[in-house]
């Protein structure tokens, strides 16, 4: 058996984040787990630019990205295995992960931190009908085809999902020489950030359909069209609004799910809305010295916040190692009228710093207001000119603030117009 | 002439028309709620540039291609002619991030350099 203080599983942004924190606290001992053959996990596939404008206040791409954290994991000498996948944690923090050269490990760990990032919706979570022609795919397969393997997978495209991986792909397409047909959106607003609609689509004439779905795939080898169509407000197909579209690539762009199978196993409790784990300001889930950051803990806009994220439960991480947690007395987040979720869902009170809550709205607003409530009592209000679902919001508590809040009582955080 | 335009310089993405002289002049920019926007709407009416993120051919790595961006902007209406300049380079591995793979591509002055690490296979 091995021993760490603490195990990282996942090198993508998350997790190198959270270990370069950890070293940088006074954790020595520390294992990043990852199961691609490279640190930089997503990253390394988005190679458009516009990573970094928060956080290191210049434009980058998603590998540049990667690099300056993996130059930073090689300088701190912050021990990874990659081609490594996490198998399972258990109950006394024993993290059992299996590669080719080490064959089975099993490791002893104080803390782990979850770092294991996000997975694409798949077709089959759609319900849509049609054969099962080779053509149909997650946007984010193919922005690995295309940037990393140098591979086209198809000439006219048709996108389904205004999210940011479907704008941003409907754009390399493109410019590879693809046609791209079209994007359609279930909903009447996308929530892709409005710089990726303008040069992502506008910019290439690309059609939005708002409120549109696809609701058959023609073909039988390969794709050959999709039938899309108008839908009500209950997101039903409106019959007699179908269209035939030609094309031999249908792209999914439907949403992103954390990956929790190992949380959900060893029986760490999981937000529902967020699909996450439920966990305090240090970001440590219900499983004492297990923590959670990134994509796993609640799908990320920016990257820049997913490094902020996991510094923060690097640092919790530390602190549990090092033993220099408080004591603990919870208040619990809630988000109400518009807002979907907070992250953290509970919050010590003893703790000795600011604490900053980040949410999600559930639909586009202008000119609102974020109102933060504790126990029903108005404490901060913020006027925002514009709250959409794709761009997260965050709002601080501070110090003296939590210290006059009780053991048991509720924060929420609502949206006024 | 009338050109209408979505401001990207923030996230409000405010809807503003730019009412464009056949000189080519600027005679207005109205719907923009902040000077930002007005900035952004008279750049992109006289000389609309964007940055470009691509890949190029590698030859002997550990995989086939090689991120790239161009290392400044670029006007809009040159990007498809530099993807085909682009598309035709190659590079040998290993390649290292900020290595030239394409210098001043259509005399923009601008620099085509690579965003990672490709090494030799």
């Amino acid at each position: 058996m091995l021993n760490y203080d603490i195990v990282v599983i996942g090198g993508g942004p998350a997790g190198m984040a959270a270990a370069l924190k950890a070293k940088e606290c006074g954790v020595d001992s520390i294992l990043i787990l990852e199961r691609a053959e490279t640190l930089g996990g997503i990253l390394e596939q988005c190679i458009h630019t516009g990573f970094g404008l928060h956080y290191f206040g210049e434009e980058l791409s998603g590998p540049e990205y990667a690099d300056r954290f993996i130059q930073l994991v090689d300088e701190q000498k912050i021990e990874y295995k990659t081609d490594t996948m996490a198998l399972e944690i258990t109950e006394n923090n024993i993290v059992y992960a299996i590669n080719k050269t080490d064959g089975l490990l099993e490791i002893q760990a104080k803390a782990i931190i979850l770092a294991m990032g996000c997975r694409e919706r798949p077709r089959g979570a759609l319900n849509i009908a049609g054969s099962r022609a080779s053509g149909v795919m997650s946007a984010g397969t193919a922005q690995k085809y295309v940037n990393i393997d140098g591979y086209m997978p198809g000439k006219k495209v048709v996108i389904l999902g205004s999210g940011d991986i479907g704008l941003i792909m409907a754009r390399r397409m493109t410019l590879e020489g693809a046609q791209v047909k079209c994007v359609c959106e279930l909903m009447p607003y996308s929530s892709g950030l409005t710089r990726n609609i303008v040069q992502c689509l506008d910019d290439f004439n690309i059609p939005l359909h708002l409120s549109c779905t696809v609701v058959n795939i023609h073909g039988k080898e390969r794709v050959e069209g999709v039938t899309i169509a108008k839908v009500d407000e209950n997101r039903r197909p409106i019959p007699g609004t179908e269209e035939y579209i030609e094309c031999d690539t249908l792209l999914l762009s439907v949403g992103l799910i954390p990956e929790n199978e190992l949380t959900r196993a060893v029986g760490i409790n999981l937000d529902p809305v967020t699909s996450g784990a439920v966990v305090d300001e240090y970001r440590e889930t219900s499983h004492k010295g297990v923590f959670a950051c990134g994509n796993v803990l609640h799908v990320h806009d920016l990257v820049d916040y997913v490094t902020l994220e996991s510094q923060t439960a690097g640092e919790g991480a530390a602190r549990y190692v090092l033993g220099k947690t408080e004591a603990a007395e919870y208040i619990t987040t809630k988000g109400v009228n518009g807002v979907r979720y907070i992250v953290p869902q509970k919050v010590n009170i003893r703790n000795s710093g600011d604490v900053k809550l980040y949410f999600r709205v559930g639909q586009v607003y202008k000119n609102a207001k974020t109102v933060v409530k504790y126990n029903g009592e108005e404490i901060i209000s913020k006027k925002r000119p514009r709250l959409a679902p794709g761009e997260m919001e965050n709002v601080i508590i501070k110090n003296d603030m939590l210290k006059n809040f009780a053991e048991g009582g509720v924060i929420e955080i609502s949206v006024e117009v | 002439m009338q050109k209408n335009i979505i401001c990207v310089a923030c996230p409000m993405g405010c809807a503003v028309t730019v009412e464009i002289a056949e000189n080519g002049d600027i005679l207005s920019v109205t719907g923009n709620t902040c000077k930002r926007g007005d900035a952004y709407a008279r750049a992109e009416c006289t000389n609309p540039v964007r940055s470009l993120a691509t890949t190029v051919k590698v030859n002997g790595g550990i995989h086939n291609v090689v991120p790239c961006k161009s290392a400044g902007s670029l006007p809009k209406d040159k990007i498809m002619e530099c993807m085909k300049i682009i598309n035709a380079a190659q590079a040998e591995a290993p390649v290292s991030l900020g290595d030239v793979l394409v210098s001043n591509i259509l005399d923009t002055g601008v620099d085509i350099v690579a965003t990672n690490h490709c090494p030799a296979k």
